[in-house]
Order: C-alpha cells, then structure tokens, then sequence
C-alpha cells in the first residue's frame, strides 16, 4: 500500500499526453486508478482525465486488497475466496498468472524495493512472504489472530502487521522473518501506515475509534487521536484507511460508516477538517502528483474524489458494488 | 485447510487433573498464568427441529476457542489463560463446584445455569472474591431487583432480545401483533419483555393467546398430519394483525407455527425471524473468520451460547492484556472502567453498563438462514448509545449493586 502513495516521478508517455491535449483544455494527468468491487468480483478501471469508470474487469471471488507493481504493470489483487492473488495485466487488464498466497487473503504490502510481497491470511493468523517474479512463498511468519494492515518501513527493514481480534500492532523483522515487537492498540486494528520519513507508524482501530501514533524504534504509542463528528455518536466512527501527503505534513483517515475522511496535522496530531465523502470509506489512494486522493465508499458504491490542496470533495465517480480498496498506477 | 500452529491448543483441565494442571504451570514459569473456571448445568432439552439439538459441548466449545485466542494473543505478551471445566449434574451442589475451584485459586468463573443457581453460587462466591460471567441466564430480575455486584450479564437479557424484534417490527411498520406464549414460567417471562417492548416502540397487541404444554413427544412418525391440522386451529379467527409473535422458550409449538397459520402471517419470536446474540450464519464485520476458527476446532456450527461463552473469555483476555495482569482484582477493575471495550463481530464495540452490568450488545436478527436485520434500528435514538435502546436503560434500572 505504501507503493501506491509513492508518486512514481515518471514522465507521462508523450503519446498518451498527447492525446488528452486534444481531448481536454486542460490536461492534468492521464492517471488511471483501479478499484477491487468485493460484491461483484470486478476491477472497476477509473479514468481521472475524464473522472469517470471506463472498463469494469472481472476478478476472482471478493477481491479485496489492490495493489501495483513497481513499474506500474501489473495489478496484484486478493481473490480472497478463492484462497489466491490475481496478477492482473494493466495493458490487457486480463488475469496473466496467480501468486501462492495462502488462504484468505486479505491484504498486503509490497517491499520498498518492489518484491517482496507481504500478504496478511486473515483466517490463518499468518503472514505469508511471496516473491512476486517467482511466484513463490518465501516464509510464512505467525502473527496475532485475524491479520489485517501490512506496512512496509521506508527504510524496508521493519513489516508492521496488525491482528484484529489479538488488537496489536506487531513489528517483524524483514531479514529473519522474526517478530521483534508486539504493541497494543485500540480495539479491532485495521491499517497501519508509515510516515514517509519513516519516524512515526500510524494505526487505525476500527472498533476502538482511534488512531495510535508508534514510534518504530521505542515500539510505544507516543499518542493516540481520537475524533469527535457533531451530530454522529461515537460508535460509528471507525477509522480505516490511512494515507500521509509526501512531506508528511497533513494524513488524510477515512472513518468507515462515519462517511467522512478526517484531515490531521501529522506534527501536531490536531484535526483540521472532516470532508463528506460516500458511505462507509475504507481504503484510499492518492494520484502520483499528490494532486487528488481518491476514497473507495463501500456502501455508496462509487469513490470520492478529495481536492488535496482544496480541501474539498470535488467529485464521486460511480463504481461496482461495495468498493473495498483503490490504487492509482504511477504512469 | 486449517495450517495455523499457532493457538490451536484449548488448555483444558478437569477439577480431577488438579495434579497435572500444577506441574504443567510450573514448566512455564516464565509466563503469567490465569485459570478461568467454567460450571455448567447441562439439561435435557428437547427441540422441535432435529437441527437444533444442543450439541454435548453448547457453550464449552465457544469458551475453548475463546482460550485458544486469548493465548495467541498473550504469548506476544507473557500471559498463558487456562479453562476449568465444572460439570453440575442433578443432585450435584453447585457451591461445592465453586469452592472446589476456589480452592484452585480460581475466582473467575463462567456459569451456564438457571437463575436460582446463579444467585447462589454469586452470594457464596461474594465472600471468596468471585466473580459470574453469565453466559446462558437471560432472566431481567437477574439485571433488575436481584442484580448482584459480582455477576456479570454476557448473555443478552430477555427485555433486549425482545425489544430487537420489537424495533424491526414497528420500522416494517408491522405494527399489529398477535402475541402467542407458552405456559412455562420462561414462556410467561418472555411474554412480559414483548408486551414491555410493544409499548415502549409503538406496537400494538391486537390478542394474546397461550398454548398450553400438555406434554408429549416433539417428533414423532406421522406427526406431521396432525400438526397440520393443529396449528391453524389455534391461530383462527384473530383480529386483523400483521405478524404472529411467539414467545416459547421450551420448544413446545412455535416452530410449528411457520406455513400453517390460519391467516398467511410471518411468524417470529421464537420461530421464523428470531432476536439472537449469535447465528451460524452471521459473516458481516469479520464474522466468516470466527465461524471457521470454530468450524475448525469444534467441527460443527457456533450456537448464541458459544458465542456468549466466548465473548466473556475474551473480556477477561482484553481487560488483562489492557491491565498488563493476571490478576483477578486488577483483570475486573479494568472491566469494569470507562475505558473498557470488546470486539465480537457485531459492527460496534461492547461494553458493560455500570448499572447492572449486562454487557450492551447488538442483537442479530435470523432466519435460520441468513441475517434479516441487526438491531438497534435506524431511528430509535438515544443520547449516549443507541446500544442502550435494547433492554432495561439508566433511568429505568430497579438494580442497586451491592
């Protein structure tokens, strides 16, 4: 997931810019963005010049986790039912091959580097290493019940996993696969989230309504954000997804059924903003430029379009049925 | 396929293996152990359906499982939970139970018996520094006039099963109930919680009628015909309602009910659409991984009293890893403050109410099949948590812990 955020600094092929010089005024970007649809068992294509689905894909069985290859290739996604990770073909967005990834995938994160792939068995209490041009399984690392976030350290040394029902965020070690550090948050722990420079990992606890804020090297929470939307009770605040902008100065949270992402100063840890996006916001990405952040809303079935430097939702693009994450491509 | 190595192992010990238990803590010296005790009364029940015979280990089963997540989460940790199972039988007292585990050391203990027993075993284990997790007791008087400082309510009490229903019912605005109940004193019980519920949300009961248990066997060959010819009798000649209500906890008619009412109604209660705190069948937020993990160990289907069982082992797991303890005192100290909370695949996080301490807890609405509904339902408001529209709230409570 940290790869999807990395803006890939790739210049636009200068055909395709072409193109949407004669089609738009004013072209942007020719980004594309890809969302797994768990109800449909589609890949929703998402064309942000034209802020519009293009193609809907088919997948395997309730795809959830999204990601890409460094190289912007190939889209990974978890086929979780059908106990598999798709390899999904950006140019021909056909299934080109499956990774071995253990039953029940549910998410992953790639390695700063590209490879490997880190892959939490939700059922299996088990995080499972892939080597991605291999398509092989490297280790099978224990991890706390019901894993869910995967994060990688901008340093690739760490893997932060956290486990839903054991309610920790726990710390492995990427040369021996050894678990060096367990930390407890709030309860029902989702994502979890480095900071670009690597100084902080942010968690998200679902249940517990909180985000906890660890220091990598103590392994302790240095401070825990909790948030407060007028007129909502707290029960249906639900943090999920986390994303930090490049210079680490403002994280954007979607809170689940609160139906809103909530703007955070990431040094001070005080809430700017609460932005109205559709319902039930888990996971987001933003476009390489940094420009657009883009929330999958499970329940609304469509994603929301988040003007970064605006503040402001500019638009919500219809998708499949319950979106569950989204990853923009770095070309 | 199940590959995990990792918290597959339930530590269980019967009162007889004492010995063993000992030497087996002594080999894990290096983490802090807790034995949680669990006495259960299992009776004879008879059902209407095949399918919902009570398997040998309702409940203990939930609790292992319960064991096992505790453990995978306290290795990470330093702490190793152990479960004791008790078994009372007829004639058994359930007190000598209780200081049998005493005497273990044991003061945290799961009961799934009767009312009378519970409040035996709370006022003989009040002394001893004991604390009940009710896993099975859903009697209101037990969260009402006889609420008792060391009994803590998992299981769902009859007023907020009762008031679930009541809440989906009057949003389909199917307002207009028949309310059929049994003759057993649960039946009559549960019977008050829906006229309590119908007034509190708006309904109406347009005619009560009562079956009485006049004994008998539940299934029998050719039974069939005569039920058929039964059940529409009694459900003749109602006022205009909308939905049939049943309240027949010891599965003497309701079951028969569903296809073979006089007037085409659904039936609900304690057949057709039932308020439940678990069902096999509920996958939403997470619920497919806890339905396997147990598929897994137990090899059969989780019932609401496993799932009571296993939420209270993972209370007592939370509020230790919280407390940083083993300890019994500090373990219920935590539990019993502001910041405790549980997750248990029901969408919200769960937490006692200070006032009696039941558990507050969404209620599953199934069919049998599916979940049709979760309650509370949109629009039935409440100021702190709308948790707290289900069962007895705050200001309503007769219950003076002591």
């Amino acid at each position: 997931m940290q790869v999807a955020v990395t803006p890939g600094g790739r210049p636009l092929a200068w055909l395709l810019a072409g193109l949407f010089v004669a089609a738009t005024p004013s072209p942007v970007s020719a980004y594309t963005a890809y969302v797994s649809n768990e109800r449909d068992n589609t890949i929703s294509v998402v064309d942000l010049d034209q802020m519009k689905t293009v193609k809907t894909v088919p997948a395997g069985q309730r795809p959830r986790g999204i990601t890409i290859t460094k190289d912007g290739k190939d889209i990974l996604v978890c086929a979780s039912d059908d106990d598999t990770i798709q390899i999904i073909d950006t140019e021909t967005l056909r299934v080109v091959g499956t990774l071995p990834s253990g039953p029940d995938p549910e998410t992953f994160a790639l390695h700063v580097s590209g490879n490997p792939l880190y892959v939490s068995n939700e059922d299996d209490n088990m995080v499972t290493v892939i080597d991605v041009p291999a398509r092989k399984v490297i280790a099978e690392i224990p991890t706390g019940v019901e894993p869910e976030g995967v994060a990688v350290s901008p340093d690739g040394e760490t893997i932060v996993n956290t486990s839903e029902t054991t309610n920790m965020a726990h710390f492995l070690d990427v040369k021996t696969h050894k678990m060096t550090a367990s930390v407890l948050v709030g309860a029902r722990p989702r994502d979890a989230m480095f900071k670009h420079d690597g100084s902080e990992v942010w968690v998200s606890s679902e249940l517990g309504g909180t985000v906890s804020v660890i220091d990598p090297k103590k392994h302790v929470v240095t401070h825990k954000i909790s948030f407060d939307v007028q007129g909502l009770r707290g029960d249906v605040i639900q943090p999920v997804g986390i994303q930090f902008t490049s210079d680490d100065a403002t994280a954007f949270v979607a809170l689940g059924p609160a139906n809103r992402v909530v703007v955070i100063d990431a040094k001070t840890y005080k809430v700017r903003k609460y932005l109205l996006v559709g319902q039930r916001v888990w996971h987001m990405a933003f476009t390489p430029d940094q420009k657009y952040l883009l929330t999958s809303n499970g329940l609304s079935n469509d994603i929301s379009v988040i003007d970064v430097a605006g503040l402001d939702v500019v638009k919500s693009v219809p998708v499949g049925r319950l979106p569950w994450g989204v990853v923009v491509s770095p070309k | 396929m199940p590959r995990g190595r990792f918290g597959r192992r339930a530590l269980i010990t019967a009162t007889a293996g004492a010995v063993m238990a000992t030497s087996a803590s002594a080999a894990r010296a290096e983490a802090a152990a807790i034995d949680i005790g669990y006495i259960r009364w299992p009776q004879e029940r008879q059902t209407i359906s095949l399918l919902d015979k009570p398997p040998a280990d309702d409940g203990l089963a939930g609790a292992k499982l319960g064991i096992d997540d505790n453990n995978t989460t306290g290795r990470f940790i330093g702490q190793q939970f152990e479960l004791t199972d008790t078994v009372v039988r007829a004639g058994d007292d359930p007190v000598t139970a209780l200081t049998t585990l005493g005497q273990r050391g044991i003061t945290l203990i799961l009961t799934d018996v009767p009312a009378d027993l519970l409040l035996r075993l709370a006022a003989a284990g009040g002394a001893k520094g004991v604390t009940l997790f009710n896993v099975s007791a859903p009697d209101d008087t037990l969260r009402q006039h006889d609420c008792r400082a060391n009994v803590i309510h998992v299981a769902p009490s009859r007023a907020m099963l009762a008031d679930a229903l009541a809440q989906y019912l009057v949003w389909k605005k199917w307002s207009r109930w028949v309310l059929a109940y049994g003759s057993h004193p649960d039946d009559t019980l549960l019977a008050d919680a829906y006229r309590r519920a119908a007034r509190r949300f708006g309904a109406r009961i347009v005619k009560e009628l009562e079956y009485k248990d006049t004994g008998g066997a539940r299934q029998t060959d050719s039974g069939v015909v005569e039920t058929q010819q039964r059940m529409p009798v009694f459900t003749q000649g109602l006022p205009d309602y909308d939905v049939l209500v049943t309240a027949d906890e010891n599965e003497v008619f309701a079951n028969y009910l569903p296809f073979r009412t006089w007037d085409p109604r659904p039936v609900t209660g304690s057949a057709g659409l039932r308020p439940v705190s678990w069902d096999p069948s509920s996958e939403s937020w997470g619920g497919t991984q806890l339905q396997d993990r147990f598929r897994r160990m137990a090899h059969r289907r989780m019932t609401p009293l496993d799932m009571q069982a296993w939420t209270a082992i993972r209370m007592i797991g939370e509020a230790a890893s919280r407390a940083s303890s083993v300890d019994s005192t500090k373990i219920m100290q935590y539990m019993k403050g502001a910041d405790f909370g549980i997750a248990a695949y029901k969408g919200r996080e769960l937490s006692l109410r200070d006032w009696d301490w039941q558990l507050r807890q969404p209620i599953l609405l199934s069919d049998g099949r599916t979940i049709v509904s979760v309650s509370p339902q949109p629009g039935f408001l409440h100021q702190f948590t709308e948790l707290d529209t289900l069962g007895f709230d705050r200001p309503e409570t007769q219950c003076k812990l002591q």
